[in-house]
């Protein structure tokens, strides 16, 4: 499909350079790829230990592992360094700076210095974070006034390490947009485009525009707690509410700028493995910007028992089920393309297939949530711990997995073990829903989240559900163990493993160092898969030949 | 069915409703979902490197069946969501009011006669009744699951929610919006009353219209009182620390107070604690606890104390 010939005797793999500063300084989008997936592969392992002890607490209904407190700043880390560390640069920052100059055709983003000043800027917000960490806050991961102004917990010093590792987020999405407006290959139009980038370009949008909010927020509670500005106190005139508007307004975009990216995995991921061209192109690609642009309208759902009009949670309500159809449109499309496919059950497509089936429980079990009679008796209880968690992790992590699994010889020019990995992968999958589908339950039952201690009848699923997170905790320990021991004994990877036909796979495993050796032409779309003669049918959402 | 709580007040019936909709038109995608994904997965497994597949591209009516289907199913779930919602914010006008003030963490409930009462809520069966509600300090949220109700309460506003209850019983209360250390110690039970047995009540002649409470020995009512008036949330009866000093061995304690001055807890030091708790707190604790005084009975607290004695 591209002409991107690469003479042999000229090819540096981007891994060559050796040396700390060799990575710290550069500005290879590649290696900042590298930098982030490291970076934010510790934070999850760190709040996933988190998650470990919080459900060790959670395996008796006393508190006799950690005391309340304890509990309570545990799973304040746990949200904290999972959401604003791990899965919100997550797969944009990781996958995002590694594949799209490649998928493009590009040799880099448009900024590579910013790109570089992006991660030093998150660098300095985790170094922030760690320091927060002698003294961590108890508040939860969505800090709420007025208790948040109040608790004698240092909530300013891991308000203010969030605060910068905003900046982050928005130079790269503010980067990424730039780079796939401009730099995109000759031929490479818009309707070519590999899926990951529409959908990477909708994140970027969100980042831009949603997370200056949370920054701005969090300035005013630092604010209300050093000042005594009453912004959110209602003895001074403030409003506790309010805070909860400004914080889900960008909270809940950014729910999306989880998600999107790895829906564009998920789309890069099945056509390949089912060796079909991905079913309704355009019906994905616009739907990622319509859930984009929804998303910054749905906000207060998140808050109908919170005190607001009843006409403002009906509107929201409504607003929330318009943001099921795009997502609806998705899966159909994602099975569709199934259809009539030579389906290979390689470990990133296992992950992707769980991702559809986890993702449609999340989904629907958000349906629960939107409607708001509903919402009144499930909202903070642990239906909505596991609706988030199917959505995240059976979502966003599964994503991720994938992603880790499918371009890992690519990234590193070298293989794992493929049966270990499809056996880390269905003790991932299985120790995922023993220790999440409970909590469905438990909520439905009334059991309210952020209890360190519990009512006893709640015991039985409790415990069912941290026996899961052993399983889960032992299949992502595996998975690790594999990826790592590929890194050094794993044998060279071949340019091209899976037969993908999109440009990142048409250089070196692992590519060169700008990329590509002279920039491609783009002829045709990137999803070109099958016998071509006879085309079964063509309809409206057959884009990609335009 | 049990993966529903209780179903004891006139909405939950009609939550359960919508529960039950949207339980099945979730099951029915779900199925479907799964069903053809794992069916392609194994039809179309990939048996030779070099099998070839159809160019397919995309396919106009489907892609507009499976839009508008789920399109029409969403909003007829949001307007029955809707409909149910509406009727759960509207009071009837012959609501009875209570006032409920959360507190870290404690339930005060004030009722149209002059009555208080500490984590437990009263009402009569078949009455509907209409929840007035704010908090003291941070938020906090009144959760009935039995009665599918819920309402944030917030500082310097009122909230409120109503519900008829309809079953005879006690029923949990929850603290569903965190609040702190003893979050998950918030917890409050609602006794639901025959309409003969409120009257009673009402009048003041007895607890429930049962067993009237000054017949059981001091020791035992105080340990009533220390675990249903909410003591528990705060102080241990072992050696743990919670929010506040633990009352194992308490009598005869000896220590420092917040303003470097000693104590000594007898009798007189205990009361007043209860009554008084700004007064004398012990170093390295927090002032954060309410007074209990017209909460608690006189006979309420020398039974307290007497509780507190048998915890050597």
């Amino acid at each position: 499909m591209a002409d991107s010939t690469i003479a042999a005797n000229a090819y540096i793999p981007f891994l060559e350079k050796k040396g700390i500063w060799s990575w710290l300084l550069t500005t290879d989008h590649k290696r900042i790829g590298i930098l982030y997936l490291v970076s934010i592969s510790i934070f999850f392992l760190i709040a996933g230990v988190i998650a470990l002890l919080m459900r060790f607490e959670l395996l008796t209904h006393n508190a006799d592992f950690v005391s309340p407190h304890t509990y309570n700043v545990l799973f304040t880390l746990h949200g904290s360094v999972m959401v604003f560390f791990f899965i919100v640069p997550g797969l944009a920052a990781s996958f995002g700076n590694f594949l799209i100059p490649l998928m493009i055709g590009a040799p880099d983003v448009a900024f590579p210095k910013l790109n570089l000043g992006s991660y030093w800027i998150y660098l300095l917000g985790t170094l922030i974070l760690l320091i927060a960490l002698l003294q961590p806050a108890d508040t939860g991961w969505t800090f709420y006034t007025p208790y948040s102004a109040t608790t004698g917990t240092d909530v300013i010093l891991m308000t203010f390490g969030v605060f910068v590792l905003g900046f982050s987020s928005i130079l790269t999405g503010l980067n990424f947009i730039v780079t796939i407006h401009k730099m995109r290959a000759p031929g490479m139009t818009w309707h070519r485009l590999p899926l990951f980038i529409w959908a990477s370009y909708a994140t970027a949008v969100l980042q831009l525009l949603a997370t200056p909010v949370v920054g701005i927020t969090l300035l005013l509670l630092i604010a209300e707690r050093t000042l005594g500005i009453g912004f959110f106190d209602p003895a001074k005139g403030g409003d506790p509410v309010l805070f909860q508007n400004f914080f889900w307004f960008y909270s809940h975009p950014a729910v999306y700028i989880m998600i999107i990216p790895a829906m564009g995995v998920i789309s890069e991921i099945i056509p390949v493995f089912a060796r079909k061209p991905i079913f309704g192109y355009r019906a994905i690609a616009y739907s990622s910007l319509g859930i984009a642009f929804i998303s910054f309208l749905v906000w207060a759902h998140h808050m109908f028992t919170s005190g607001i009009s009843e006409l403002a949670a009906t509107i929201f309500s409504f607003l929330t089920f318009l943001v099921a159809i795009p997502t609806a449109i998705k899966v159909f499309n994602w099975v569709a393309t199934l259809y009539k496919g030579s389906i290979q059950l390689h470990s990133a497509m296992l992950y992707a297939l769980g991702f559809v089936f986890l993702f449609t429980i999340g989904g629907l079990t958000g349906l629960f949530l939107g409607a708001l009679a509903a919402d009144i008796h499930l909202h903070d209880t642990y239906f909505v711990v596991a609706h988030m968690h199917y959505v995240m992790i059976g979502g966003t992590v599964m994503g991720f997995f994938g992603a880790l699994h499918f371009w890992y010889p690519k990234w590193f020019g070298r293989m794992f073990n493929e049966s270990v990995a499809k056996l880390s992968w269905f003790l991932v999958f299985v120790g995922f829903n023993v220790t999440f589908f409970p909590q469905f339950f438990l909520g439905v039952q009334g059991m309210p989240r952020r209890y360190a201690t519990y009512p006893e009848e709640f015991e039985p699923l409790m415990s069912l559900s941290t026996f899961g997170s052993w399983i889960l905790g032992l299949g992502i320990l595996i998975m690790l163990i594999n990826l790592i021991s590929g890194l050094f004994k794993g044998e060279k990877a071949s340019q091209n493993p899976y037969g993908s036909l999109s440009l990142e796979w048409q250089v070196p495993s692992p590519p060169p160092l700008e990329n590509f050796d002279k920039i491609p032409q783009v002829t045709e779309w990137t999803y070109g898969y099958g016998k071509k003669q006879v085309p079964v049918q063509t309809g409206q959402g057959s884009g990609g030949l335009s | 069915m049990t993966w529903l709580p209780d179903v004891a007040s006139n909405l939950a019936g009609k939550v359960d409703g919508l529960l039950w909709i949207i339980t099945i038109i979730s099951l029915f995608f779900f199925v479907l979902i799964s069903v053809v994904l794992v069916y392609f997965s194994v039809k179309y497994r990939r048996k030779r490197d070099d099998e070839e597949t159809p160019y397919i591209t995309g396919n106009g009516t489907l892609e507009f069946i499976w839009t508008v289907i789920p399109s029409v199913l969403l909003i007829l779930l949001f307007v029955y969501g809707f409909v149910v919602y509406k009727e759960m914010r509207t009071a009837p006008k012959d609501a009875v009011d209570v006032t409920v003030i959360g507190k870290q963490w404690l339930w005060t409930f004030e009722y149209y006669n002059g009555k208080k009462t500490l984590n437990e809520l009263y009402v009569r069966q078949n009455r509907p009744v209409r929840m007035v509600m704010r908090a003291d300090d941070v938020l906090h949220s009144f959760f009935i699951p039995d009665f599918r109700v819920k309402q944030d309460i917030l500082p310097g506003r009122y909230t409120q929610l109503w519900f008829t209850p309809t079953k005879v019983g006690t029923f949990d209360l929850y603290c569903a919006e965190y609040c702190g250390a003893g979050h998950s110690a918030m917890l409050g039970k609602v006794r639901v009353l025959s309409p003969e047995a409120y009257d009673i009540w009402e009048k003041g002649m007895s607890v429930d219209g049962q067993a009237v409470a000054s017949t059981l020995p001091p020791a035992e009512l105080g340990e009533n009182v220390y675990k249903e008036k909410g003591c528990n949330a705060c102080h241990s009866i072992d050696d743990s620390v919670l929010i506040g000093p633990s009352l194992k061995g308490l009598v005869g304690r000896a220590g420092e107070l917040g303003d470097g001055s000693s104590y000594i807890a007898d009798e007189n030091y205990i009361r007043r604690s209860i009554v008084e708790p700004q007064g004398d707190v012990v170093k390295g604790f927090q002032p954060v606890m309410p007074s209990f005084k017209g909460i608690l009975s006189d006979q309420e607290i020398d039974a307290l104390i007497a509780y507190i004695k048998t915890l050597e």
